[in-house]
């Protein structure tokens, strides 16, 4: 009898995989980046996304019985290829789009809210989508740019035991629209605790940067944060070994703290620090499930090098977060094919627990949140990671904490009531 | 045999004169005048439009406006990026301070005060020649990148740095911002492109093109027999910057919608509209298109050839593309350096004979 099942069972998914595509699938597509200077940290993040996915098609087949496909496209990083990705691939049913780009997003921001096209942006885009009745269709849980800011200085006060009056902190930016996200919440914060900010900006692609810590050099700044994003992040850890920057006073966000931007420098990049919200290492059953489905059956996205990486992780945890969004979608919905605007009502009901997390074999990998209408964003949590150059791995040095959230509320109002009234946009929560 | 000026006699001065003196040159432009008028805007898509058709249509302009500075008179530029970018962004602060204004207007005079920034990047010119001029041009592009990410009243103080185009109408129909048609834009945009291209093809073959090209060929002999260099010189750098505006207000506000200008409008941009023109033909209107057009659709075709129909790296079509269009500069720099547009002459000249060569 049950023999009978399972070969029953066997030969409903060999007719589902057959007439898979006729059937509605599940698309995921993926703006990735494998070319120009900031392939760095493109590809191991598509690498990880696109593996999931595989995972639950060879383990799971699909989500809720629907198989999944990530139709990838090679965005550069430019705005202009992004706008033609997002526009040859929105056809083909997408549910989601993560562009892990500060400038497609803006680009995308308005297209997809007219397009009902869901847009998760974690730790990246517009910090102020967290408002969800401005933004309806964009998502940046579990944390934004001004909390990884606002972490950024509870480290700093941390280690200098509550005071940091008489400090100065020179914020090393990218010179776009993503390096300048923190600016407004570091002003904010300059003057509740009284430190003085120093803005280094570095233009892109960020290869020169001598002129700059030059200047840091002569104004020794007590600390240095670090928005850098591809080629610049390793180019700003040499030099600043250079110029003897002490490496624990140096702390990038979590686009700078990968392998690949402290590998360069060496034995002088020990003890630089990254934010990060999520956990680090490869050392979680999910891992065994990937080894098992995905790598040793040699499906592995790109080289297949880049697992366990800071970035590969990344890749995997947003998949991992659509996944899980349209799961909720599915049952939201009661349907198996979900369409984007179901997708969208899916995200904004997520809701993340450790006991899910474990089940999914992250135990103990990224925060707990639960998305509502107003809030887009999660809670804040994000923790400091250091890199240890002996053992070449990055370790996890502080607990994840909360943010600021009396300095970033105000602000994220203020600006998304802005662009509110700039595109007459109704509060879409009441 | 079908493409012969046979039979096809000119009886006024005007007939004999015109852009297209053969009839069958002259219906094809009519042809293809109504397909991308009357049939095209009924039947694209968002994808056609925003992939294809705005930004072949947008380098168009692009490609004539600088064409006009160094195909015709011999100026070679290397601010184009620069000046895209302030079209760009005059025509935001205009959309922003004059909502209620249309947006012909506005892209229109976003292309007026491109020219006076134009013309006062041009003053150089008169002065120096060849590859200082290029390197002087090449200032004004980063110092005017510069300008745009330093100054923040250009972009309205915004926390970004980024311009984005609020929804704007003409006629009452939304022309720029997310919830547009995609005929709508195509449209606009078709408008721009056929005003500028008449334009510059009556500019360049009336007196002030003849000046121009008097300059380009030899400018010591054009002041000789009466062309005042200044004002070919500064008019072709005027007239060059007023399209290379229109093209830049157009690529932020219908195309792009959120520019950050480093990115967008950088060296690359000056280079890619640069590359277009060499490709497309120097000193020829058709060439603009041409070479807009090959350096639009190669990137798309080659991805969709290499990605959608033999399932290749995404990575290694991207490198493959920038490997074609290198070998294909150098090729056509030996081979044809006049551009597709002289191929297009041949190809006509040889069809006239067709089927009986000498």
């Amino acid at each position: 009898m049950r023999l009978k099942m399972k070969l029953g069972t066997m030969a409903v998914a060999a007719l589902m995989t057959a007439g898979a595509p006729a059937m509605a699938e599940l698309v995921f597509p993926s703006l990735s980046y494998r070319t120009g200077p900031y392939a760095a940290g493109g590809i191991p993040f598509a690498d990880g996304y696109a593996d999931y996915f595989t995972l639950l098609n060879e383990r799971d087949g699909g989500i809720g019985g629907e198989m999944t496909r990530v139709p990838e496209c090679e965005t550069a990083y430019n705005t202009e290829k992004g706008v033609e990705c997002y526009e040859s691939t929105k056809g083909e049913g997408a549910l989601v789009y993560q562009p892990l780009s500060t400038g497609i997003t803006y680009q995308l921001i308005p297209k997809v809210t007219a397009d009902d096209i869901p847009m998760l942006t974690s730790g990246l885009g517009r910090t102020s989508a967290k408002n969800g009745a401005t933004f309806s269709h964009v998502f940046n849980f579990p944390a934004n740019y001004w909390d990884g800011a606002s972490v950024a200085i509870k480290h700093i006060l941390e280690e200098e035991g509550g005071d940091i009056s008489d400090k100065k902190i020179a914020l090393v930016y990218h010179n776009s629209a993503y390096g300048k996200e923190p600016i407004r919440t570091l002003q904010e914060l300059s003057k509740k605790h009284g430190f003085e900010l120093v803005e280094v900006p570095v233009d892109h692609p960020g290869q020169e940067q001598k002129s700059q810590w030059l200047q840091i050099r002569r104004d020794k700044p007590d600390y240095v944060i670090m928005y850098g994003w591809g080629v610049m992040n390793q180019v700003a850890v040499q030099e600043a070994a250079n110029i003897r920057f002490p490496m624990d006073k140096f702390i990038g966000i979590w686009w700078s703290g990968s392998e690949n931007d402290v590998l360069p420098a060496g034995d002088k990049a020990d003890g630089y620090k990254a934010l990060t919200f999520h956990n680090v290492g490869s050392d979680y059953p999910l891992y065994d499930d990937l080894q098992k489905y995905v790598y040793d059956a040699g499906k592995a996205a790109g080289n297949g090098d880049q697992t366990g990486t800071v970035l590969y992780n990344r890749g995997v945890y947003a998949a991992m977060l659509v996944a899980e969004a349209a799961k909720t979608a599915q049952e939201i919905h009661g349907t198996s094919a979900i369409t984007a605007s179901q997708m969208r009502d899916g995200m904004e009901n997520l809701n993340i627990t450790e006991a899910k997390m474990a089940e999914l074999g992250l135990p103990n990998f990224g925060p707990e949140f639960q998305v509502s209408c107003e809030n887009h964003g999660g809670n804040g949590f994000v923790a400091v990671t250091q890199w240890d150059a002996e053992a070449q791995e990055w370790k996890l040095v502080s607990d994840f904490m909360q943010s600021d959230q009396d300095v970033i509320q105000p602000l994220i109002d203020e600006d998304s009531s802005a662009y509110a009234s700039e595109n007459n946009i109704e509060n879409t929560c009441s | 045999m079908f493409y012969r000026e046979a039979g096809d006699f000119s009886t006024t001065y005007a007939q004999d004169q015109q852009t297209f003196p053969i009839k069958f040159d002259r219906y094809r432009y009519y042809a293809v005048l109504f397909v991308a008028l009357f049939v095209i805007p009924f039947v694209v898509n968002d994808y056609w439009v925003n992939s294809l058709f705005m930004p072949f249509l947008i380098y168009a302009i692009a490609a004539i406006g600088l064409n006009i500075l160094v195909g015709y008179c011999g100026q070679v530029s290397l601010g184009t990026g620069g000046f895209m970018a302030v079209g760009a962004y005059a025509s935001y602060k205009l959309m922003t301070a004059f909502p209620d204004v249309s947006m012909f207007i506005h892209v229109l005079l976003a292309g007026v005060i491109t020219a006076g920034v134009g013309v006062l990047f041009g003053l150089p010119s008169l002065r120096i020649k060849g590859f200082y001029l290029a390197v002087a041009t090449l200032a004004a592009q980063f110092f005017l990148v510069w300008l745009f990410n330093r100054v923040p009243w250009f972009y309205n103080y915004s926390a970004s740095g980024q311009i984005s185009a609020p929804e704007r109408d003409t006629f009452g129909i939304l022309i720029t911002g997310a919830n547009t048609q995609a005929w709508a834009t195509y449209t606009f945009c078709l408008i721009f492109t056929i005003f500028s291209a008449i334009v510059a093809r009556n500019l360049t073959r009336g007196s002030v093109g003849r000046k121009w090209m008097a300059i380009r060929d030899m400018d010591i002999a054009a002041e000789i027999i009466g062309v005042n260099p200044l004002r070919a010189k500064l008019t072709a750098f005027a007239v060059s910057s007023f399209f290379i505006g229109i093209s830049g207000a157009l690529f932020f506000a219908i195309y792009l919608g959120a520019v950050e200008v480093g990115e967008v409008f950088g060296i690359t941009k000056s280079f890619l509209v640069l590359f277009m023109i060499i490709i497309g033909g120097l000193g020829s209107i058709f060439g603009s298109f041409a070479g807009a057009a090959f350096l639009v659709l190669l990137p798309v075709l080659l991805k969709i050839v290499g990605v959608d129909w033999l399932g290749w790296p995404t990575d290694i079509v991207a490198h493959l593309q920038l490997v074609i269009v290198g070998a294909l500069i150098i090729v056509f720099l030996i081979a044809e350096p006049h551009g597709l547009a002289q191929l297009w002459r041949v190809a006509k000249e040889k069809l006239r004979l067709w089927p009986f060569p000498h």
